[in-house]
Formats: structure tokens, sequence, C-alpha cells
């Protein structure tokens, strides 16, 4: 056993202690009958080994792509302090800081996450975190429900496609979810469609509990929030205003427009993408619902001298004291994640997020402006933040033959959204401060390549080429 | 002392200062978001700090030192499997292959995530007995919930809706019944019997048309093995209802006693205990589940599937209209898994047999050890962990399992779970596990042994415990009353700033 | 110490004071100190209709939690806002200060269902 500390004098010894001959006998417990077949694993891989072995694998993931694809997981630049502050044992191999004598770091780290990303939301309230974006729309939702005590809850079509199916499977008992359309044409393309909102909400005899839109939305469009929120008030309604992060340091918060809820994806906070996980739920509210959020809450008190220390607090709300009335059954939070945004936060600096977040803004705009210039349009005609979609002819074909020129087009929509027409062919593109001009040119220069068949005179053609001024393209 | 630091921090709030800090990024045109409409604009910038690198850094180094870790020295906590953390895994995880992979990614650049997950899946499917896993919930109450979700799917499809009721050991972990009432059931308590198993009328009592399902973990919170478990099982499945196993304790029983095998329908796992990946403070984790052939068609979506090729691919979202859908956003937390998958590799067959062996004798060694000076209800040979009790202790003196808790924080250690499972009073739960040396369990027990002595002799000593933390017996009341959620400087100013 | 003779209980550990066809409810001083100090009391809207036996709020404590189960039938005529700042005088008050809610009762006949005070402190002597 590589990790294990016992030599056969130690089990001897432990096995004499007891009065026993074999380890055996302390499984004699379990019936003849069910004991296990052996177990059919590969043999042990010395480290040595594994390790080289678990290089090979992840150098057949192509994350040498230069990659424009957001669709709620985005790369950002994160300074190295972030991990080599992580990887310190004493923060990643804690436990949940049940005895707060011994877990000060751990639980002052949580009490100072929770008061940045209040200043981020502008709300009173934000939980220690939950799974990601989708879990925490998801207990959102339910909070609406417990909180009006009324079971129907409306999520525009803008939010991302995973966290309304993720609503749908929380929301499964007795509790009904219902889409609001986006706009199909005009200058409001592809953000909520307010009239059917409104309609909605009028329904008496179904009234809603809350209603969940997403700003910037899945397609990168700004929507309407204040007066999501307007609508959603007058019908007695609560408000769910799902989020990112590191926008939030230029757009409005949700805080200012009257949010009760906030949900998100704290993931841009420098952390990297895993092909999925571990993320960062963010789940915040007003303080007239904090009885109601599920999840740990860390509070500030004094010890028994008078010391400042921090403190699981509001725990009666949570499954081990609650256990079948908890609002949740939630155990973990993403603690170790929740301090890697904290150190990201801290170390970029409000200026620095800034900065990130009008840099993003920046390039997006460059490259919306570039494929303009060789016929590739925006779907939506709205304002957007660094995220876009565009319409090319056989976008699941152009792809893949950009990815064959060494660069990730964003999303394909149609993949994503199969139900809406409106998408078909579309792809979503997503820009930060780590895309380049260079990257951005060369991009394009591919796509106008495997759209016409021919490089445009004057530029080089894929990854890696160098940029000559006035050169010819030369063909892949 | 069990924690090397003593210097308590000033918020992040009270260090930053304006014009520190920053610098890391270029500033960008002073008109970048002119383009955007002035009202969907922030106003204000957020309050952050404003930090210099090197303060941050203290920050965060001297912060770290005030809490106790496996890196740090022993962590007895039933019920959570606090094993060493193989720095391996570490790197593993943090190659620029697995981390920078986008979860959106088209199947053709992600095959060898692709292909770690679906070798994952099968290993765990091999050490628990079951047919098929999935890798999607996040943590394992969501595998849980996971697991009760696809029971309902079950019943629901075969028209058995009247199934409203799940049952639930007295001494359950909380999650459960909260699981499911989060699924939209009722729980029933069944009591445990006086040898710690499950109490076997009351059980077929409960059971019944209206069973849904049983959660049981085995072995026990008790750290003890269902030896009814056969019985059990035949009972569930008699009356319609199906078996959820509650994997938290699979440390115990690697390759001595497959769920799925014996007859258990799901059972979920807990990455973060017994696959070593880290625990973080309180998370990440994930929650991987298991399942028979019964409820196969409702795993959530999307499958990973292997192809004749060789290559693999993510099901497609109407693949397969049974499942019971998505629990979260993407494929799961799959930098987690790396790390698991990374330690069932280095371990192997024969290494994985010999963590639970070596986990159950360090259990029963350290439990003989303190015979004698704290109460053992149960007298029959435990598995990874096993429950003491200071009644006795506090009969005779007053002193308290959380006093004793809080006086083994001055003796260097981490106090062990105490107060659970609930149907023991001033019960401690102690699970050693298999990475610890016998000198760490002797001198636990050392401690544990001199504490019951102060006891005796001092209780107002012990009862005021600790002496030597950074901070002490924390007002619980007060900020529960009363409770400072976030920091805002008028209110943090009126708390006096530790530097 | 011995529960208040002029007041009757549930098995739960609630007391009410009757008074013609009105009622005021809390916990007994056994109750409280069971839960610990007392954090929050989450009690209903006036005007809300309880049933007798049925849950109708909950208390909690640091780390316990309490459902709160109506002595009698009857409707919710106040609530003590004084536990929304100051819930510890449940701890320190129970039977004073630290009262609950007041009813208007449905039916004085039900408290023929209740414990009197000698009766309540032989179910707490029982343990």
């Amino acid at each position: 056993m590589p990790y294990g500390p016992h030599t056969p004098a130690d089990r001897e010894r432990m096995l004499t202690a007891l009065g026993l001959e074999s380890v055996d006998d302390l499984f004699a417990d379990i019936p003849a009958d069910l004991r296990a077949t052996a177990l059919d694993l590969p043999p042990p891989e010395p480290e040595l080994e594994l390790s080289a072995r678990l290089r090979d694998m992840a150098g057949r993931n192509r994350t040498d792509l230069v990659s424009f694809l957001g669709a709620g997981v985005y790369r950002h630049w994160t300074p190295p302090a972030v991990d080599q502050l992580l990887l310190r044992g004493e923060w990643y191999t804690a436990y949940t800081p049940y005895q707060p004598e011994v877990s000060q770091g751990t639980l002052q780290s949580i009490y100072e996450y929770e008061s940045l990303v209040g200043e981020l939301v502008d709300m009173d309230v934000v939980s220690a975190s939950h799974y990601d974006g989708a879990t925490a729309t998801a207990e959102a939702a339910l909070m609406t429900c417990r909180a009006t005590r009324r079971d129907r809850v409306l999520v525009s079509r803008g939010v991302h496609p995973h966290y309304r199916q993720t609503l749908r499977t929380y929301m499964g008992r007795g509790l009904e979810l219902d889409e609001i359309p986006l706009v199909a044409e005009g200058d409001a393309a592809g953000t909520i469609d307010l009239a059917a909102l409104e309609r909605m909400l009028a329904e008496t005899d179904r009234p809603v509990a809350g209603v969940i839109a997403a700003n910037p939305d899945f397609l990168g469009l700004l929507e309407p929030m204040p007066r999501i929120a307007e609508l959603t008030h007058a019908a007695g309604a609560l408000f769910v205003a799902v989020v990112e992060p590191v926008s939030l340091a230029v757009l409005a918060p949700p805080g200012s427009y009257g949010a009760d809820i906030a949900a998100g994806e704290g993931q841009p906070l420098g952390i990297a993408p895993q092909y999925g996980g571990p993320y960062l739920g963010i789940l915040a509210s007003t303080d007239a619902l904090v009885r109601q959020i599920p999840g740990r809450l860390v509070g500030l008190t004094t010890d028994l001298d008078g010391k400042r220390a921090f403190v699981m607090t509001l725990r009666a709300r949570e499954q081990d004291i609650r256990r079948d009335k908890a609002a949740s059954n939630i155990c973990t939070n993403q603690a170790l994640l929740a301090l890697a945004a904290s150190i990201y936060l801290a170390t970029i600096g409000p200026h620095g997020l800034r900065d990130v977040a009008a840099t993003g803004a920046v390039r997006a705009a460059e490259l919306e402006g570039a494929l303009a210039d060789i016929g590739v349009e925006r779907v939506h005609p709205g304002p957007f933040l660094n995220e876009f979609a565009v319409r090319v002819p056989d976008a699941r074909t152009i792809h893949r033959r950009l990815i064959e020129r060494g660069f990730l087009a964003g999303l394909v929509l149609a993949d994503a959204e199969p139900d809406d027409p409106t998408l078909a062919d579309g792809l979503l593109l997503a820009a930060t401060e780590l895309t380049t001009p260079g990257d951005i040119a060369r991009f394009v220069a591919a796509m106008h390549e495997v759209l016409s068949g021919r490089p445009p005179v004057g530029v080089e053609t894929g990854a890696g080429a160098e940029e000559a001024a006035g050169a010819v393209g030369v063909s892949r | 002392m069990s924690v090397t630091g003593e210097k308590l921090q000033p918020t992040l709030f009270e260090r930053g200062r304006p014009g520190r800090g920053g610098g890391k990024i270029p500033h960008p045109p002073k008109d970048a978001l002119d383009r955007l409409p002035a009202d969907a604009r922030r106003e204000t910038p957020p309050a952050l700090p404003e930090m210099n690198e090197p303060d941050v850094v203290r920050h965060y180094v001297n912060l770290s030192q005030l809490n106790h870790a496996v890196d740090t020295g022993f962590y007895p906590l039933g019920s959570c499997t606090m094993k060493f953390n193989p720095k391996l895994n570490e790197w593993a995880a943090r190659l620029p292959g697995f981390a920078e992979l986008h979860p959106m990614a088209p199947d053709e650049v992600a095959q060898g995530t692709l292909q770690l997950l679906w070798e994952l899946e099968a290993a765990l499917a091999e050490i628990s007995g079951m047919r098929a896993v999935s890798l999607q919930p996040a943590a394992g109450a969501q595998g849980e919930f996971t697991g009760i979700l696809m029971i309902r799917a079950y019943h629901q499809a075969r028209g058995e809706s009247e199934r409203t009721e799940v049952l639930v050991p007295d001494s359950s972990h909380g999650t459960n019944p909260a699981t499911a009432s989060m699924a939209g059931f009722t729980t029933i308590t069944i009591p445990s019997a006086d040898d710690g198993g499950v109490d076997v009328d009351a059980f077929e009592a409960a059971l019944g048309p209206r069973t849904a399902a049983v959660m049981i973990t085995n072995p026990s919170t008790l750290g003890l093995f269902e030896r009814r478990i056969g019985d059990l099982l035949g009972r569930v499945h008699e009356a319609g209802a199906l078996a959820y196993m509650d994997g938290a304790n699979l440390n115990a029983i690697l390759g001595r006693f497959k769920p799925g095998q014996a007859g258990f329908d799901v059972m979920h796992f807990n990455v973060h205990k017994t696959f070593s990946t880290p625990h973080g403070g309180g998370g990440p984790g994930a929650g991987p589940v298991g399942v028979g052939e019964r409820l196969l068609p409702y795993l959530p979506t999307p499958r990973v599937l292997r192809l004749d090729d060789g290559t693999f691919r993510l099901e497609r979202p109407d693949e397969r209209t049974t499942s019971i859908g998505r629990l979260r956003s993407f494929a799961g937390n799959t930098g987690v898994l790396v790390r698991a998958y990374a330690y069932i590799r280095a371990h192997g067959a024969a290494g994985l047999c010999e963590v639970s062996e070596d986990a159950v004798l360090a259990a029963n060694y350290l439990k003989s050890r303190l015979a004698g000076t704290f109460d053992l209800p149960y007298d029959r040979p435990c598995k990874h962990e096993f429950v003491a009790s200071a009644a006795s202790l506090k009969a005779r003196t007053g002193v308290r399992t959380l006093d004793v808790a809080k006086r083994l924080i001055d003796y260097g250690f981490h106090p062990p779970t105490i107060y659970f499972p609930l149907i023991v009073d001033e019960g401690m739960l102690i699970e050693p596990t298999e990475t610890e040396s016998v000198e760490t369990l002797d001198a636990f027990a050392d401690a544990l042994v001199e504490i019951a002595a102060e006891a005796e002799r001092d209780p107002d000593m012990v009862k005021t415990a600790p002496h030597t933390a950074p901070v002490k017996r924390l007002d619980e009341a007060t900020a529960a009353r009363q409770p400072n959620l976030r920091w805002r400087p008028m209110a943090g100013a009126e708390m006096p700033c530790p530097d | 110490m011995s529960a208040p003779t002029d007041l009757r209980y549930t098995r739960d550990h609630e007391w009410v004071r009757v008074d013609g066809d009105q009622a005021t409810i809390g916990i007994t001083q056994y109750a409280a100190d069971q839960l610990g100090d007392i954090v929050f009391v989450e009690l209903p809207d006036n005007g809300r209709d309880l049933e007798q036996s049925k849950p109708f709020g909950v208390v909690e404590s640091v780390k316990a939690v309490s459902d709160l189960y109506a002595p009698l039938t009857g409707s919710v005529t106040e609530t003590n806002g004084a536990l929304t700042a100051s819930p510890e005088l449940v701890n320190s008050d129970p039977y004073g200060d630290g009262w609950m809610i007041k009813i208007s009762v449905k039916d004085s006949a039900e408290t023929d269902d209740l414990l009197d005070g000698a009766a309540y402190d032989d179910l707490v002597a029982a343990g």
C-alpha cells in the first residue's frame, strides 16, 4: 500500500493486543454468503509509472487550441500566488470547521469570502458557497417557493441550459417550472420577452413564487434586470438574478436593481476549467431571506476572552440538526474554491478586476468587428459584454474545421439549444483579457479560409504561424 | 498545541489601503465600456480591499497556520475518514491537459479526460459490485439526492406513486432524511437494536406498500457491520421497495463486501473520504453513484460512452429519455475525480484491500486502548470507526464529551466527532484511518486516558479547556442571535482588531 | 423547580395560560433548558388558525431545533415581538416575558386534554 505506515511488526503488535491471529477475524461478522468476490482491478501502479501514464492521458486533451469558448466557464489569468497559497496543506487538507478553536484560518477565509462576494453582488447575506452555479440557482428557486409558499417558478430561456435542466431535476416534486421565451427578432432579440413574462405573472390561478433571469444571459446579451424585478415584485414574487462575478466589476449588481436572491458561477474568479469542476456556487440573498438560505454561513463573534473569532452560525438550519426539515441536504461547501476566489480577488484588486472585465469587453468588440469585416455577422443586435453569437453556414462543420486549424470556435449553439431555430448555425464566442489581438487576427483569417476555401490576401493562416506583415498567406 | 500559528489576523478589509496593489493587468482604454448602456453599468466600483501581493501572501500564510489539518496532525473524526491526501494527486489534477480543459469542448478534444472518467466509473463499479456508475454528483449529499430521485423515477414508471415513504435508521447521517424530504418523501425513522444494528421487528413493521426505499449505511454510523443485512435486503425487495446504501463508510469494507452483489440497488461514494481527495476545509468533494440493473435506465445524463473504435464520447441530451436528467452543470467535479482515479490506480486491488484491513485493525486497536477509561456501548469488534461515551465520566465528575474534546486540543489533537450518532449519550465517534502510525494511535489513546484522569482530579480545568488555542469557547449564541455575516466597516470597527 | 400551577401543559413541553376565551402560550423552563441558548423563534402571523397538537412554529437554539405544538385549537391574535431582538427571554423568563403567542380559543373544553402542573412535573421527572 503506497501511503500506509504499518510494517508487519506493527500489525502483529496490534493483533496481539487484541488477542487475534489474523485481521480476517475482524471481518468475521460479514455473512459468508455476502462476502465479496475478488476485486478485479488493474495492478497497483508505482508513482513513477502512474505519473507517466497520467501525463500521457492529460496530453491527449487538446488544450493547445486557441479558445473562444465561454458558455458559462471563462478563462482568466490567475496570479500564481493563488495556487501556491492553495497548496499549503493547512488549507487543503483541513476539514470542515466544526471545532472553531482549531479552524480559525478556514473560518476567517469563508467570512472574508462572504464579505467579498457581498460587495460584488451588493447583497446582505452570502452563503459559504454551493456546488456550482446550476445548483445555486436550483436552491434559489426552492427558496422562493419556501418563502412565498407558492409552487411555481418562471425561468428565462436566457439562463444557461444546464442550469435550466438542473432546475427541472430539483423541482420535480409537485413544483412547476415554466420557461419564459426570448424575443425572436428585433432589437431585443435573444433577451427575455417581457410581454410574455407579464402574461405569465398575471395568471392568478397559478401564482408565481420566483422569476429567474441571467445577466449577461447565456447568449452574452444584457437583460433589462430592473424591469424584470419590477414586474416580479408587482406580482408578489421574488426575483432571482443569475450573475457572472467578474462582470459585476463593471455591470450593475443584483442588489442595485432589486434582486431578492443572486446565484451564479464563481469559476471565473481564479478557478481553472478542469472539465466541469469543482467550481463555486455563489448564492446570496437579502437579510429577509437569511433563514431560508441553505448551506453554511460563517459569522463573526467573540471568544471567552473577548477576542474576535469566527464561527459557523445559524447551524440549526442545516441537515445534521434539522434532518428531514432542513432546507437542503447540503453538507459540504466548496471551501477551497471559495478560498481560491478570495485570494484571486485580494491579489487582483478592485481596479484589476475592472480591468479584466473591461479588457474582455474590448477584445470582444474587436473580435466582433474583425468577423463582421469578413461577412460573419452577429445573430442578435443588442449590447453584450464579452460574449456574443454569430451565424455561419453549417456551423458544426466549420467548428470542426477550425479545430483542425488549432482554434476552438466557441460553442455550436445547435448542440446546446437544439429547440431554438433562431440559433441554428450559431456559434457562441467569448473573449477575455487572455485573448490577444494576434489570436483574433489568426482566428478570423482561419475562419475566412474555411468559409471561402482560400485565405484572404495579406494574412497568414493557422495557429502558431508568425505574423509577417504583407506576406501572402500559405494554406494548410 | 494543535495548530502551529497563534497570530490572529485582521480581515482583508482592514489590511487594504486605497491605492495599494494591482498592476497585474494592463489598463484598457478609458472608453472600453462606452458602448454599453449607461444604466447597465456599475455606478460605484465594488469596495474590495486594495492590497499588495506581499500582504496578501502573509495574510493567507498566517491564517493557514491557525488551522489544524491532516498535514499537521491526527484527525480522528468519525464518519469523515481523514486519511492522507497523496501529493501525486495534486500534481495530476494540475496537469494543464486536465486543468485547462473546458467542459463544453467537443468530445474529440477531450479524449484523455473522457477515458479517465470511463475507467474510474468501471473501477468504482467493480469495487461496489454495481452495474454502472455516474460521476456527475458534486458531493455525497448530492449523490444521495440522485439515488433517491432514481428510485422515485423507478416507482413512477411502474405506476406505484403511492410509495411515499423512506425508512431511515435513527443512527443515520442527517443528510439521509434531508435528502428524502428534498425528493418529496416522508421519512420514517427506525430505531436501532441494542447490538447497534437495525431493529428488525420495527423495520418489518414499517416496511409496506407505501415504502419507496430504505437508506442504510453499512457499516453503520456506529462503525458496526449490519450482520442481518441479507435478511433486511430480502424483506425490502419483497415489499417492492428499493435499497439505498450510504457509502460513507466504504473505507471499512473494500474488497470484503460489495454492496451491489449483496443486493443494494444504489449507493453513493464519498471520494473525499474513501478515495483520499482532500477535504479542503469543507469541500469540494464528489459523490458518484453506482446502480444495479433496476435503476440503470434512470442514471443522470450525460453518461460517458466508449465506442467500438476505443474512443469516448458523452451521451447526447436526447439519447436516453428515461434519465432523471442533470443534477448540476457540466460533467462533474472532474478535478476531484482525477485525484480519486490516481488513488485507486496507485493502490490496485491489493492496496485497497490493505487499506480496509489496516483501517479496521487500527480502529479496533485504539478501541481496546480506551476500554476501562471510557464507556464502549457496543461490545463487539468494530470496523473502521467506533463510538465511545463519556456518560459515566460525566456522572462521576460532571465533565462532558464536549469538555474532553476541547481538552484534546491542548494535547495537540483534533477532537473526534462528538454527539453523533444522536443515539449515543455523550458520544465520541473515533476513526483513525489506515494512514496513522501505531505511535500516533498510542499517543492519542494516552492523551484520552490522561484527560479522563484529569477529569477526576481537576474537573474545572477540563471544563474550561482549551487553554492553549488561539481562541477559546466561542460565543455561538450571540453569533446566531445577532448574525454578523459580512464585513461592514462600522460594525467591524467596534470589534478589536488583532494587530 | 416545579412548573407553575396556574398553567396547563402539553406532553411536548408547551404551557398555556387560559383567560376566558383567550390563551397565552410558551414553552416550559425544562424545554428551554434542554434546548440551550435560544437564538430564534419562528412564530405564525396574526390571524393564522392553529389546530391542537399540530405544529405552529419553530424554536431554534445554537445546536438544536424543535417544532412548537399547539396546546389548543384557535386563532393567533398576538405574537411576542420582543423575541425577535431578544430570543434569550425564552431561557430567562419562559412563563413571563418569554411568552410566544396569544390566541383566541375555539373550544375551551380542550384544556381537559392537557396536564396540570403536578402531572407535568411527573412527566419531566420520568425523563
